[in-house]
């Protein structure tokens, strides 16, 4: 039900990002989705990718500072309303977003796919699942 | 001038070797401390023959001070003793010092010599902008001033723009303050309008934090003032331990009531007279707090020789070169980096990465600490790591007592070198 997401502490300086994506590519690691929330002093590099376990592994290797969470991945329709049509699901049932971003499938070409973090997230499936919405699995998430 | 400040060379040994005797047998009926310092040693007061017999007592510094904390380095009973002062200790305990009525007297004394060394007279207005409270800056220039017979405006620190109005307003002629805040107020009274040259402010008496020649010249300029160097600190009184003359070539210690020694750090020999060492003072005088051989780990050279410029033979001390330890001093307050550890431990995560930057933004020192962000720390919400930050902000103020930034950084950012981590990073030009 849940995928595995990669963040990454980041000091906000020219270059960091760049070093980060340098690693992955030399690593062959493939980027799924990717958010990057900020202030002025440091932010914070969340990623979806092929193989979260081993990109955790090497980014740590070279001293980033990584935390792996569970997230929640789940189909929308590529048209308007689409997202409204599952944050009014979640605002009836008092869910609160701590974050969210998406990314546009490669199958469906009318499917977007919306990465979300909330607290209560067994809740958050189980409303998602009534209403008949299709959660991800990590392996159709990472080989998208 | 008070004629103890201009004896000659062998009436100043002799009276102070008397006041050394004196003081020392107080310490020793009445300090357990120093009680045992002399059975262990084997001596006895009646030991201390000359002044150069001090030379076989260890040191007495802010650790001892911390292993009697609060009270078990005060040489009276609590009937006698008047004021209490603290000042920051190197971990979590301040360093407690004491005043009898007689120390008060031995204070105000000093510090109006001090004042008068200057310059400055019953005639003049002194707005005293050193902070008042448990820092001794604001409360020893106030009894120097009354002492002196001068008007003082005890406007303590900060309040920049009421400084100015009043300072104006009243004509004030002598600033008693930090050489950066004068630095401070020169530019806000500029940005206000107003021309600090024609001020009627004639003498600055500055201290409570190293400054240089450089500095000095740029605040005489700012004003159109004689900026003077004060020096002092309070396990010994206080300010008004030394103070510059208008011949601004070294401090004159009031060594009837401290008697100086400059010591290798490291071997703890004396140094000769013009040579850097550590300073030591001796409390001649001090009733309620006396401590022999004080180490105040400021660096300094000593010279004996007579002033050219108003002729006093009081010993006279360099500015402060340095210091002997880490400690650091930011808006005329005592910080030692072993506080910030403390403090950055006592989170219940652990965050043993850390480095302090100081820098002078205009003319006001400004702490930033940057810690390392470790993964039992790393929020992978904004708002996780705003908060972390502003705990840690908040607890290392509380402690310091003064404003201080924070800053996560990536791990490895902060430079480890062989073994020791370098933990502050000064970047100010004094």
């Amino acid at each position: 039900m849940f995928v595995k997401q990669i963040s990454v502490f980041m000091e906000n300086r020219a270059g960091r990002l760049e070093e980060i994506t340098g690693i992955l590519a030399e690593n062959r690691i493939n980027i799924r989705a990717l958010a990057l929330a900020d202030t002025s002093d440091f932010g914070i590099l969340r990623l979806i990718v092929d193989s979260p376990d081993r990109a955790a592994e090497i980014l740590r290797k070279a001293e980033f500072t990584v935390r792996e969470n569970e997230v929640i991945a789940t189909e929308i329709e590529d048209k308007p309303g689409g997202l409204h049509e599952i944050l009014t699901l979640f605002s009836k049932a008092g869910i609160s977003i701590e974050y969210m971003y998406a990314f546009l499938e490669r199958k469906h070409e009318d499917r977007a796919v919306m990465i979300i973090r909330v607290e209560a997230a067994a809740k958050a499936v189980k409303i998602l699942q009534d209403a008949g919405k299709h959660l991800l699995t990590a392996a159709e998430t990472y080989t998208l | 001038m008070h004629k103890n400040e201009n004896l000659s060379p062998d009436a100043l040994r002799a009276l102070q070797t008397e006041r050394l005797q004196k003081v020392t047998r107080h310490v020793y009926e009445n300090v357990k401390y120093y009680g045992s310092v002399f059975d262990k040693l084997g001596m006895t007061p009646e030991d201390m023959k000359s002044l150069e017999d001090l030379r076989s007592l260890p040191l007495t510094d802010k650790e001892t001070l911390r292993l009697h904390y609060p009270f078990g380095m005060f040489a009276v009973p609590m009937a006698e003793i008047k004021e209490i002062h603290a000042s920051s200790g190197t971990t979590g305990k301040p360093t407690v010092v004491a005043y009898t009525e007689s120390d008060l007297r031995v204070w105000s004394e000093v510090m109006a010599r001090s004042i008068a060394c200057a310059g400055g007279t019953a005639e003049d207005i002194i707005q005293n902008a050193y902070g008042y409270g448990l820092f001794t800056g604001g409360l020893g220039v106030h009894y120097g001033a009354l002492e002196l017979g001068a008007a003082v405006v005890p406007m303590s620190s900060g309040g920049t723009q009421r400084q100015l109005q009043l300072m104006q307003d009243f004509g004030t002629t002598i600033l008693t303050c930090t050489p950066s805040y004068s630095v401070y107020m020169a530019e806000q009274a500029r940005a206000a309008g107003m021309d600090p040259r024609h001020s009627t402010l004639r003498i600055g008496i500055l201290g409570a934090e190293p400054w240089s020649e450089g500095l000095r010249r740029e605040i005489e300029s700012a004003w159109d003032i004689k900026a003077y160097d004060i020096y002092g600190l309070s396990e010994i009184i206080g300010p008004g331990v030394a103070m510059e003359c208008p011949g601004q070539d070294g401090l004159h210690v009031w060594a009837d009531h401290f008697y100086p020694e400059v010591i290798d750090p490291d071997t703890l020999r004396p140094v000769p007279d013009g040579s850097d060492g550590m300073l030591v003072i001796t409390t001649l005088t001090k009733r309620a707090t006396p401590f022999l051989r004080y180490a105040t780990k400021d660096i300094v050279s000593l010279t004996h020789a007579a002033c050219p410029a108003c002729g006093r033979t009081a010993p006279r001390i360099s500015r402060i070169k340095g210091r002997t330890d880490d400690m650091l001093i930011i808006r005329g307050i005592n910080v030692f980096p072993s506080q910030i550890e403390t403090v950055l431990m006592g989170i219940k995560e652990t965050l043993p990465h850390y480095q302090i930057i100081v820098t002078r933004e205009g003319a006001l020192d400004e702490l930033e600490v940057q810690v390392e962000v470790n993964e039992k720390v790393f929020s992978d919400e904004i708002r996780g790591l705003e908060a972390l930050e502003k705990r840690i902000r908040r607890e290392i103020e509380n402690v310091l007592s003064i404003a201080v930034k924070v800053k996560l950084v990536e791990p490895k950012t902060i430079t480890r070198s062989e073994g020791k981590a370098k933990r502050v990073i000064d970047n100010r030009k004094l």
